[in-house]
């Protein structure tokens, strides 16, 4: 007779009380497959744990932005957030469908032009860029989006020196309703700095001024705040045309759509709050559509959007290390991905699925990661399968942030794969040896 | 280690202690378990008697038996030993 599989005993105490009002789903489906490949034999081949990033869904995602966008606005350009996930391979992709290179370090930089990204369409963001940066963006004439006085006098020195005439454009922030208010980055609207660096800028003629930039936060629930932006940045446009007879070629509203994934202490869940592209859109066209500006000859539309095309693409693989209880009794799971590899896990209750069909029971559980350190917990309290040493699971919604802001702390980085649009996995990132950590390290002579 | 006398265990998986008022709902695995403890069953022969009927070798078996013996002892549903 064949055996029956074996779930571990369970015992849990019911506790009357409100049911939910949400009806939500008290079961966890499982989640056996990504695009055709078995969790189970990815993991086999490439080992626990797993980046996987599927081609097709940054694919399908740009395309859907793009046209909401477009369908909305004449003229569209996305430059992709290096920052957000600059894997070369993930990088490529963004540009074959058409994005810029939006970054914010010579490193970064350096990143896009290997990618094969021409300099002119390369947005140079960010508080730190060395005058060696500089002159590289000069020189190659990228679009320089400066962010203090002192960066615009190093390129005003810089141009002196190469008798070029760098293209500029300032970053502005401002008041748009929401707190916290975004104002360490750029100049500010409403104190008047904005217009002073356009002034000092255009009264100096060594700087070609072509556009105008914000950023006003991150993970932006509020559709409204990009409409304020989108307006006072059409308004500066605007007011700069009036007094200098300047055409601003391109307002770039910057990122910070949020991603379906849901933040810690949210009242509901991501997947019913996030707006959509269309409704980002709608907002961000009607604010400079809406605006003084001459809608023959309107700027063009720039978008950094970051982890609102690249969170969904992205899912991570891993096993159950151990499972024991705490003095409280309370369950807990270690696994082997914890917050050196899941940096986004202090901000979001990350979705997370058994890897093979699991029963209707669940336990509250905390899910610690492998780390030797008390504040490695994937979640706090999660209702999750009785699994057992050895079983796989995924976590959902991963790309964005995790692939850059992940620390090669007390374990190595693993495998990164890409699943090509026929679903093939190719490795885009080989895991980290202990040759990659020891080669950066020098032990003086009396240590040898 | 004994279960205490008079508390329920339904095949449906659900347990009823009268003294607390207290319900617990338990998986197929567990129900067994109860059963088997409750017709004072050791747990060597608990663990044969699950071990030939599911996919786990003994070692596997066991630490996961006095797991759910811990949890057992959190709900005082155990005989105390005094």
């Amino acid at each position: 007779m064949e055996k029956k599989q074996f779930e571990r005993p369970y015992i849990k105490k019911l506790q009357a009380g409100m049911p939910s009002k949400f009806g939500m789903k008290s079961r966890v489906e499982p989640l056996t497959h990504i695009e055709d490949n078995g969790v189970g034999d990815l993991i086999k081949e490439f080992g626990s744990p797993l980046f996987v990033i599927s081609e097709n869904t940054i694919r399908d995602t740009y395309k859907k932005a793009l046209h909401a966008f477009s369908i909305r606005y004449p003229k569209v350009q996305f430059a992709w957030s290096y920052k957000t996930n600059y894997l070369d391979a993930v990088c490529r992709v963004f540009h074959q469908e058409g994005s810029w290179a939006e970054v914010v370090s010579g490193f970064e930089y350096d990143k896009a032009l290997g990618n094969g990204v021409k300099g002119s369409q390369i947005i140079f963001n960010g508080p730190d860029k060395t005058d060696e940066d500089l002159k590289k963006a000069v020189e190659n004439d990228s679009l320089i989006h400066i962010d203090h006085f002192d960066e615009m006098y190093s390129i005003l020195a810089l141009s002196e020196k190469s008798g070029k005439k760098p293209k500029v454009a300032i970053r502005v922030n401002m008041d748009t309703g929401v707190y916290p208010m975004w104002d360490r980055f750029g100049f500010n609207y409403e104190n008047g700095d904005a217009w002073d660096a356009i002034n000092r800028m255009m009264i100096n003629e060594k700087l070609e001024l072509v556009g105008l930039h914000s950023h006003i936060g991150t993970y932006m629930m509020s559709t409204n705040s990009y409409k304020v932006a989108a307006g006072k940045l059409a308004d500066l446009a605007h007011g700069i045309e009036k007094k200098y007879g300047v055409h601003i070629k391109y307002i770039d509203i910057g990122g910070g759509f949020a991603s379906k994934n849901t933040l810690k202490g949210a009242y509901y869940p991501g997947t019913d709050t996030t707006p959509s592209f269309g409704e980002y859109a709608e907002a961000i066209s009607s604010g400079i559509l809406n605006s003084e500006l001459d809608p023959r000859n309107l700027p063009t539309l720039i978008l950094e959007t970051g982890r609102a095309l690249i969170d969904d693409a992205g899912w991570l693989l891993g096993t159950v290390i151990a499972n024991k209880r705490l003095s409280s009794g309370n369950r807990a799971t270690i696994v082997d991905v914890g917050v050196n590899l899941m940096f986004t896990s202090f901000w979001y209750e990350h979705e997370i699925f058994p890897a093979a069909p699991v029963s209707e029971h669940l336990e509250e559980t905390t899910l610690y990661g492998p780390l030797c350190m008390n504040i490695d917990v994937l979640r706090e309290a999660i209702a999750f399968p009785l699994l057992k040493k050895g079983d796989h699971f995924v976590i959902r919604r991963v790309g964005a942030y995790n692939m850059t802001q992940w620390m090669q702390f007390i374990t190595l980085r693993p495998n990164v794969v890409l699943l090509d649009t026929e679903g093939k996995p190719h490795v885009i990132r080989k895991k980290e040896t202990m040759q990659n950590i020891t080669e950066q390290e020098v032990l003086p002579g009396h240590l040898t | 280690m004994q279960i205490k006398k008079n508390i329920a265990v339904s095949e449906t998986g659900f347990v009823f202690d009268p003294t607390s008022g207290e319900s617990y709902s338990i998986n197929s695995e567990g129900q067994e378990i109860m059963v088997l403890l409750k017709d004072g069953k050791t747990a060597e022969e608990i663990s044969e008697t699950m071990c030939a009927e599911y996919e786990i070798d003994k070692a596997g078996f066991e630490k996961y038996f006095y797991d759910f013996i811990g949890m057992l002892r959190q709900f005082q549903l155990i005989e105390t030993e005094d």
